[in-house]
């Protein structure tokens, strides 16, 4: 059964390379099938291609969507990152 | 069928196969497979994924030891790009069931994913779509490997449909099989234009996007007097189109036939035609299709030919071979003009952030005197051998003309002393073609032998608008009258002088512009040695008091519109009455925006 939740864009500027290759690493460690959602753009979380094709800016906000055994902590853990852990040093 | 409208760069009809180069120079070759080859290309595929992936791992090794993690971090990225699984799934998907070959699938698939990012308006996030790009030629790099055509050697003609088309790869040209020539970005007067028009072959540029309409293969036809290409036309399409051909071929063998007769006014004036040249051995041609001379012949390619910066001595056997064709006809060389959208990469140190105002032409010439002395010295001892004059471009103040003088003087004597021939008392010019240059020409005129506008620059700098650049190109009008003005004083400064004034920007062969020029006093001109049987015929046709009347006209209108409007009128006026000696097929009128015509094509 799938389950979903939400996360904001926090850094200046989005979804680019670096947030997504932290993304693509975190989720790497999970089983879950899941899929981010921006608007009616929807990308598959382990693919860098369609994640940067989400053009998600500073300020989108996600959802994300998550289907599997481990679906829980994989959303807790994305979450966190996006909203606090991609703001650049 | 598409058709596109461009901007018309060099006129007549082309016919033919497509020959697609991408800003690689790579052929994208025919798109389509048959079901045998699916699964070779597949693995085509899936090997240039791999050799891709390993080439980036490279330079993310390489990336990190010499600059750090961080900076390697972009290789990682395009690693993870290249290796990503929806990509594959969806290329193998375009292979397996369109049936297109790797390469095309691949291209297809990442044009898609370029397009997407068109509409981002965030800084950071629209820069990656240069990374799709990269990967997309590193990829295809691979698929396409010892695929990549030999442009220098074709089976059959073809039309070249290009990103842009630069000087060195029309040089490497097989010439005998060009039979135009479509690009996406340029104007009316850029550097495809200029080649296009050398070559006598029709070109359209500032297509946009023409590379990605059409692919290698199609038929595609060309119509450069109105900046028209259609794209895999129609049976009607290419009737009309040919009949057009027919017709200017036609029109060519009349005008060819006026070759050897004076370019005189009906009321007795003379006026003199010279020829642009770019190489050397154009200078035949000019003096076959009747110039009188070379008013310009432009030493650039030379530079632009060669990996690197030419020898005196290999350039002495060009500038000799250039006089020699000129046969004692005189000839203008002009010191190399490098820069902006010239400049070889040899040359060019440090990019400059506006290489159109930057160190260019005269000015790198002043600043590097061994490579410029060389030069000059190799101009001195050609023109031993004819009547050879030297001009130096984009001067703008009277301090750089006196230090270019001083030079030639300084290589005279150096000259002298080592015992070489070279031509001691030849004629030294400036063009014009600053605004400086025109607004002070009074004062330059007392400065040199000669002068010569060109009005490709001028009109430019005057108006501010970069020629090449597909968006503004429209904007650019030779006839705008404050470049009209900067002319007529430049002409009037050099009569008082008593030094001569010719014009040798594309403004000259443009038979709409002749007897404006001649009413404001030019009695020389010098362009393309294919435009000079249509001037000669307009020149044989008029009066020099009804130039007159026309520029006095011109001179008081303030708009571009009205002075165009006007100038075709007149123009019309003028071939219309001078029809006795054609058949009554009749030839179309040219006209600098491409849109009049008449006998057969809309």
């Amino acid at each position: 059964m799938a389950i979903e939740r939400q996360a904001e864009v926090r850094n200046r500027e989005g979804l680019h390379f670096r947030p997504i290759m932290r993304i693509v690493d975190l989720v790497a460690r999970f089983e879950a099938e899941i899929k981010v959602a921006n608007g009616d753009r929807v990308a598959n979380i382990r693919s860098p291609l369609e994640l940067l094709m989400l053009t998600a800016t500073q300020g989108t906000q996600l959802r994300l969507i998550a289907d599997g055994a481990d679906a829980e902590q994989a959303l807790a853990a994305l979450v966190e990152l996006i909203e606090n852990g991609l703001v650049e040093e | 069928m598409i058709t596109k409208k461009g901007i018309s760069a060099s006129p007549g009809v082309a016919i033919g196969q497509a020959l697609v180069l991408d800003t690689e120079e790579y052929r994208i070759p025919r798109r389509t497979i048959d079901s045998a080859q699916v699964a070779a290309q597949v693995r085509v595929l899936d090997d240039a994924l791999a050799a891709s992936r390993d080439e980036v791992e490279q330079l993310r090794t390489a990336a990190a030891r010499r600059l750090g993690e961080k900076a390697a971090e972009i290789f990682a990225f395009h690693a993870a790009l290249i290796s990503d699984d929806q990509l594959r799934r969806n290329v193998v998907a375009l292979i397996e069931n369109r049936r297109l070959n790797a390469a095309y699938a691949f291209g297809s698939e990442m044009n898609r994913r370029q397009r997407e990012f068109q509409h981002v308006n965030n800084a950071y996030l629209k820069e990656r779509v240069h990374d799709l790009y990269d990967i997309e030629k590193r990829v295809l790099r691979h698929i396409l490997g010892r695929e990549r055509e030999d442009i220098s050697r074709l089976s059959e003609p073809v039309v070249i449909v290009a990103h842009d088309v630069t000087p060195s790869q029309v040089l490497l040209f097989d010439r005998e099989r060009i039979l135009g020539i479509a690009v996406n970005v340029g104007g009316s007067t850029s550097h495809t234009a200029i080649i296009a028009q050398m070559l006598g072959i029709p070109a359209v540029v500032g297509l946009n996007d023409i590379t990605s309409d059409i692919a290698g293969g199609e038929t595609i036809i060309i119509d450069g007097r109105h900046g028209i290409v259609a794209c895999n036309p129609d049976s009607d399409t290419i009737d009309r189109y040919r009949r057009t051909q027919r017709e200017n071929r036609a029109t060519q063998a009349r005008l060819r036939t006026l070759r050897d007769l004076p370019a005189v006014t009906l009321d007795g004036v003379d006026i003199q035609l010279l020829a642009n040249i770019e190489l050397a051995d154009e200078a035949r041609d000019a003096l076959e299709l009747g110039a009188q001379g070379i008013g310009l012949y432009r030493t650039e390619f030379l530079f632009l030919a060669s990996q690197r910066i030419p020898t005196e001595e290999q350039q002495f056997e060009v500038f000799r071979g250039a006089v020699r064709h000129a046969r004692g006809r005189p000839i203008t060389i002009r010191t190399m003009d490098l820069g902006a959208d010239k400049i070889a990469a040899h040359l060019a140190t440090h990019a400059e952030h506006n290489p159109d105002l930057g160190l260019r032409s005269i000015r790198y010439c002043l600043q590097h005197l061994d490579l410029f002395k060389s030069h000059l010295r190799a101009i001195l001892r050609a023109a031993a051998e004819g009547d050879v004059r030297i001009m130096f471009p984009l001067v703008t103040t009277l301090m750089e003309l006196r230090q270019a003088r001083g030079t030639v003087a300084d290589v005279m004597e150096d000259l002298e002393e080592d015992g070489v021939p070279f031509a001691r008392r030849l004629p030294i010019g400036m063009m014009v073609e600053t605004p400086a240059a025109a607004m002070q020409s009074a004062v330059f005129a007392r400065e040199v032998d000669f002068m010569s506008i060109g009005t490709n620059d001028l009109t430019q700098y005057t108006l501010a608008v970069d020629r090449s650049n597909e968006r503004v190109a429209h904007l650019y009008a030779a006839h705008n009258p404050a470049v009209l003005r900067l002319i007529r004083d430049v002409v009037r400064a050099g009569r008082r002088s008593g030094v001569s004034v010719n014009i040798c920007g594309q403004m000259a062969g443009d038979p709409a512009y002749c007897e404006l020029l001649l009413g404001m006093g030019m009695r020389q001109l010098s362009m393309p040695p294919k435009d000079i049987p249509e001037i000669k015929r307009i020149i044989r046709s008029t009066t020099i008091e009804r130039c007159q009347q026309i520029a006095r006209k011109v001179l008081r209108f303030d708009a571009d519109r009205q002075v165009i409007n006007y100038l075709r009128e007149k123009l019309r006026e003028l071939t219309e009455g001078g029809e006795e000696e054609r058949a009554t097929e009749g030839a179309e009128t040219d006209d600098p925006e491409g849109n009049i015509a008449r006998g057969g094509v809309a």
